[in-house]
């Protein structure tokens, strides 16, 4: 006699206990401490912090360790945790202008003031696996500059504004939408836009920016600006009538300058496309400038050339790897009921098909 | 757990949200657009109906869920041990006991009653999006009653296979005027759909609630030559022998053995129980 | 008939500084076909589109004949007003026949798609009348279940106007409705369109450069240049005594070819 399959709740609990034991790993083995994350996987934890939207470092450290290093995992861990905090009320916008910068690179001027900053990165350090690291070889300490950076570090496209060679982005003081409190409704603006792309899969917006620079939609984009360090978040206090400042973040922003023809209505003249991350995440932010621009196409008067990263509706509802991951793994959640419908059919048309065939076949 | 609201979403989210379903239920079949809030389960997996039940649910409420009808399926469970935690509702496997049953591809065989809630968990919300991908596109033509194309899939299964194949989220016509995407139930539960329940549709990832109202009419699309056709395996259920219930298909050996049983569990078992109870 | 089907007037639409076409206006009366001819970049695929609906003009009424408050300005009615009316009384002819149809749908699935629009719900009788439709228009009933990817240009077009007179429009815009197209599939298109024409008594605006097709389908003539309507009249009278220097040089032009 068949039973029906029972036990799916202890079956689940199973599962969650030998999870836990898998991400343990070899007992043996130190354990992994969220501050070892936090300190020493630290593109990881920035990753994870700009596409949770949420700046906590010590938090998105949490989420990797519990997703074992699985980094849509711990966004997504960081995402659910993020929707149950209260809202107490909306910082002033940060300034970057003010921003201490750990690197800072144009590629357009070979000079400007507050100068060019290599800073911390990979980009010229030969890809060699480093077995010391494998030895934990301790490292020497970084020599300190002789003196410190300039305090004002303006932005190289506010030398291009003055000249007017460049687009004008004027200042506005509408409030941007929040992409986590209402429904995303077409056509966005662009403060949505860079709300959703900075919150972005990073492999995607990556992979859409690559796409306009092998022509679907060149945009032929320098990057301007790259400006990597800590900004002050402040924020108006209702009960104290004055805004005061509650802490620091570190940002990447990217500001690229890009050709462009004139229109119609505008003359030759540079524009934009702007990306800024939460955390240390250069790709992410270059990448967001470049699809950015792309978006631009219509404001600035420019032809729809069918590219993907033209297409607004296609970026904004693909970017998000949460809802992409969602909606990827649930088809293997069980659909018995669906199939069976289907199995039901394709017999059905089978049937036909074939009578239909053998009734041909005693005409003849 | 005291950390989290009754039924995990703040009263501000959920007064959104029951913003959303009057308003749907105020234009049966609408698709009304949500702030869809990023719940602690994927994307994909109920994150709509979730949410629909979070707003709907009081402390006196019985729930139930069930996917592919059953009560036992581990995403059934996980749904049901969510808010046994975040809200502490009684719970059931009895379809007529419950006041909320949140559903995944199916409607239960019992007919429902006008003091019940059925939520379904909506993948897709948009009936239109095979035949037309862009959602700026797809609200146009809602909004302008412009559905000929839905007929012309039809016509072109017709021409090709000889019969409608579309065997599950079969569209239907809601009051003579929106086409609706019943969520991926079998084309059989179709007819069901004009009950006493009230029947709300969330759709997370997409941001859509829709509803409709008690007794709405409900029209499943098809040609007057062609008609719709609530189908089902042709047996009985070999477990209880029910004739009229939505059956899975079940392989028992390598031989290829197959029996059918009930999908709808608790309708399967209480007809088993009652067989038992007239026997003794 | 006490008044026109179409009553078109001081139409004008402007592209910034530049006239697209300005101050037109004339009527159509039922069974009549009016052909607009100039050369391109004349105005009159712009005249075409801002009586259709497509284009917004600046300036202008496009009042016709509606079966249920009589004449209304198209220009004033809502879009669902407007759509109903491009798929019940009105049809338009595309030059690309691939801007007209439904490129993964089967030939019977395009010339259905109007009769399902406005309500049709029997499959055997939409076929029948597919099929019907297709013979008109020269397609063999076989092709029936094939897409328009596998025709050859000429057939897409036939097919497009099949599409398009099915559920029996009132008034058909066309545009170079044989643009595009070898001169001898040309030739039995136009002979196609003319015994359609008179077999149907179509009302229709036709746009092209081609002098041929409106002396074979038109009954009335606009000349347009420059945005403008230079020289109107009885087609015959406009092509065989032209009065302005433009007309003229038009017709010249093709008796020389």
């Amino acid at each position: 006699m068949y039973v029906a399959v029972k036990g799916g709740e202890k079956a689940i609990d199973n599962a969650h206990a030998w999870l836990a034991e898998d991400r343990r790993g070899d007992p043996s083995i130190d354990v992994l401490s969220v501050a070892q994350i936090r300190e020493q996987l630290s593109f990881a934890v920035n990753r994870v912090m700009a596409e949770g939207s949420l700046y906590d470092p010590q938090l998105a450290a949490l989420a990797i360790k519990q997703a074992r290093g699985d980094l849509i995992e711990a966004i997504f861990l960081l995402r659910a945790y993020r929707t149950t905090l209260p809202r107490f009320g909306t910082s002033h916008p940060i300034e970057t202008e003010k921003m201490s910068c750990i690197r800072r690179i144009s590629a357009t001027f070979k000079d400007a003031p507050g100068g060019q900053v290599l800073g911390p990165t990979f980009d010229y350090t030969h890809r060699l696996l480093d077995f010391k690291l494998a030895a934990d070889g301790d490292i020497e300490e970084a020599e300190l500059a002789s003196k410190p950076l300039d305090e004002a570090v303006p932005h190289i496209t506010n030398f291009l504004n003055a000249e007017g060679l460049i687009q004008q982005e004027p200042n506005t003081d509408t409030e941007p939408g929040d992409l986590t409190r209402e429904p995303l409704e077409l056509p966005a603006n662009r403060a949505l836009r860079l709300q959703s792309l900075a919150r972005g899969d990073e492999g995607f917006v990556l992979g859409m920016a690559y796409s306009t620079q092998r022509g679907y939609a060149r945009n032929h984009a320098f990057v301007g600006e790259l400006r990597i360090g800590d900004v002050t978040v402040e924020m108006d206090i209702p009960e104290l009538g004055f805004s005061i400042e509650i802490g620091e973040v570190e940002v990447t922003e990217c500001e690229t300058v890009n050709q462009f023809q004139g229109s119609k209505t505008e003359p030759p003249q540079f524009t934009r496309g702007y990306g800024l991350v939460l955390g240390q995440s250069e790709r992410k932010s270059i990448s967001m400038a470049l699809v950015d621009r792309a978006l631009r196409w219509k404001e600035l008067g420019e032809d729809n050339l069918g590219a993907p990263a033209q297409d607004e509706e296609f970026v904004l509802y693909h970017c998000d790897n949460i809802q992409a991951t969602g909606f990827l793994e649930h088809i293997k959640l069980p659909h018995y009921v669906d199939f069976q419908s289907e199995l039901e059919l394709i017999r059905k048309l089978r049937r036909e098909a074939q009578s239909h065939l053998q009734t041909q076949e005693a005409a003849e | 757990m005291s950390e989290y609201n009754f039924a995990y979403l703040d009263e501000q989210t959920k007064r959104m949200i029951r913003r959303s379903i009057l308003k749907g239920l105020a234009i049966p079949g609408y698709q009304v657009p949500f702030a869809s809030r990023e719940m602690p389960m994927p994307y994909g997996w109920g994150t709509g109906g979730v949410q629909v039940s979070a707003a709907t649910l009081t402390p006196d409420d019985t729930l139930k869920v069930i996917d592919q009808g059953a009560d036992d399926t581990t995403n059934a469970i996980s749904i049901r041990k969510f808010f046994q935690k975040t809200a502490g509702v009684n719970v059931t496997e009895k379809t007529a006991e419950a006041s909320l049953i949140q559903t995944r591809h199916r409607i239960p065989e019992v007919t429902l009653r006008e003091d019940q809630i059925l939520v379904y968990q909506v993948p897709i919300p948009e009936p239109l999006r095979f035949l037309e991908p862009s959602e700026v596109e797809t609200r146009k033509m809602h909004a302008l009653e412009e559905y000929g194309l839905m007929h012309v899939k039809l016509y072109e299964d017709i021409s090709k296979h000889g019969a409608i194949a579309t065997s599950y989220a079969y569209p239907v016509r809601v009051e003579g005027r929106y086409v609706m995407d019943p969520s991926p139930i079998p084309k059989f539960d179709n007819p069901k759909m004009e009950m006493a329940a009230v029947q709300l549709f969330g759709a997370g990832r997409e941001q859509r609630i829709y509803a409709l109202p008690p007794y709405t009419e409900v029209i499943s699309l098809d040609f007057e030559d062609y008609p719709f056709e609530a189908s089902k395996a042709d047996h009985a259920c070999d477990l209880c022998g029910a004739e009229n219930s939505y059956l899975d298909e079940v392989i028992i050996d390598d031989q290829g053995g197959r029996i059918f049983v009930c999908s709808d569990t608790d309708f399967c078992t209480s007809r088993q129980d009652q067989t038992k109870e007239e026997a003794a | 008939m006490t008044q026109p089907l179409l009553d078109v007037r001081g139409i004008a639409k402007f592209y910034g500084a530049r006239i697209g076409c300005a101050d037109v206006s004339f009527d159509l009366w039922p069974g009549e076909v009016m052909g607009i001819v100039g050369e391109s970049g004349s105005g009159k695929s712009t005249l075409l589109n801002c009586i259709a609906g497509h284009l917004e003009p600046d300036a202008g009424e496009v009042f016709f004949d509606t079966r249920v408050d009589g004449m209304k300005d198209t220009l004033l009615m809502s879009e669902p007003e407007r759509r109903i009316l491009s798929r019940t009384d009105w049809a338009f002819v595309h030059q690309n026949a691939r801007d007209g149809l439904r490129m993964i749908v089967s030939a019977g699935g395009n010339v259905g798609e109007r009769l399902m629009a406005v309500g049709a719900r029997h499959y055997g009788d939409i076929r029948a009348r597919a099929i019907d439709w297709l013979g008109r228009v020269e397609i063999s009933e076989s092709r029936i279940d094939d897409r328009p990817t596998a025709f050859s240009g000429g057939m897409q077009q036939r097919l497009q106007i099949a599409r398009n007179l099915v559920t029996g429009p009132r008034l058909v815009f066309m545009d170079e409705p044989t643009g595009g197209l070898d001169v001898s599939v040309q030739a039995r298109l136009l002979d196609l369109l003319r015994s359609l024409v008179r077999e149907m008594g179509l009302s229709a605006i036709i746009v092209t450069h081609d002098l041929a097709v409106v002396r074979l389908l038109a009954d009335r003539l606009m000349v347009m240049k420059d945005g403008r309507v230079v020289e109107a009249g009885l087609t015959d009278q406009v092509l065989d005594d032209p009065q302005h220097a433009y007309t003229q040089l038009l017709v010249s032009s093709v008796l020389q070819v």
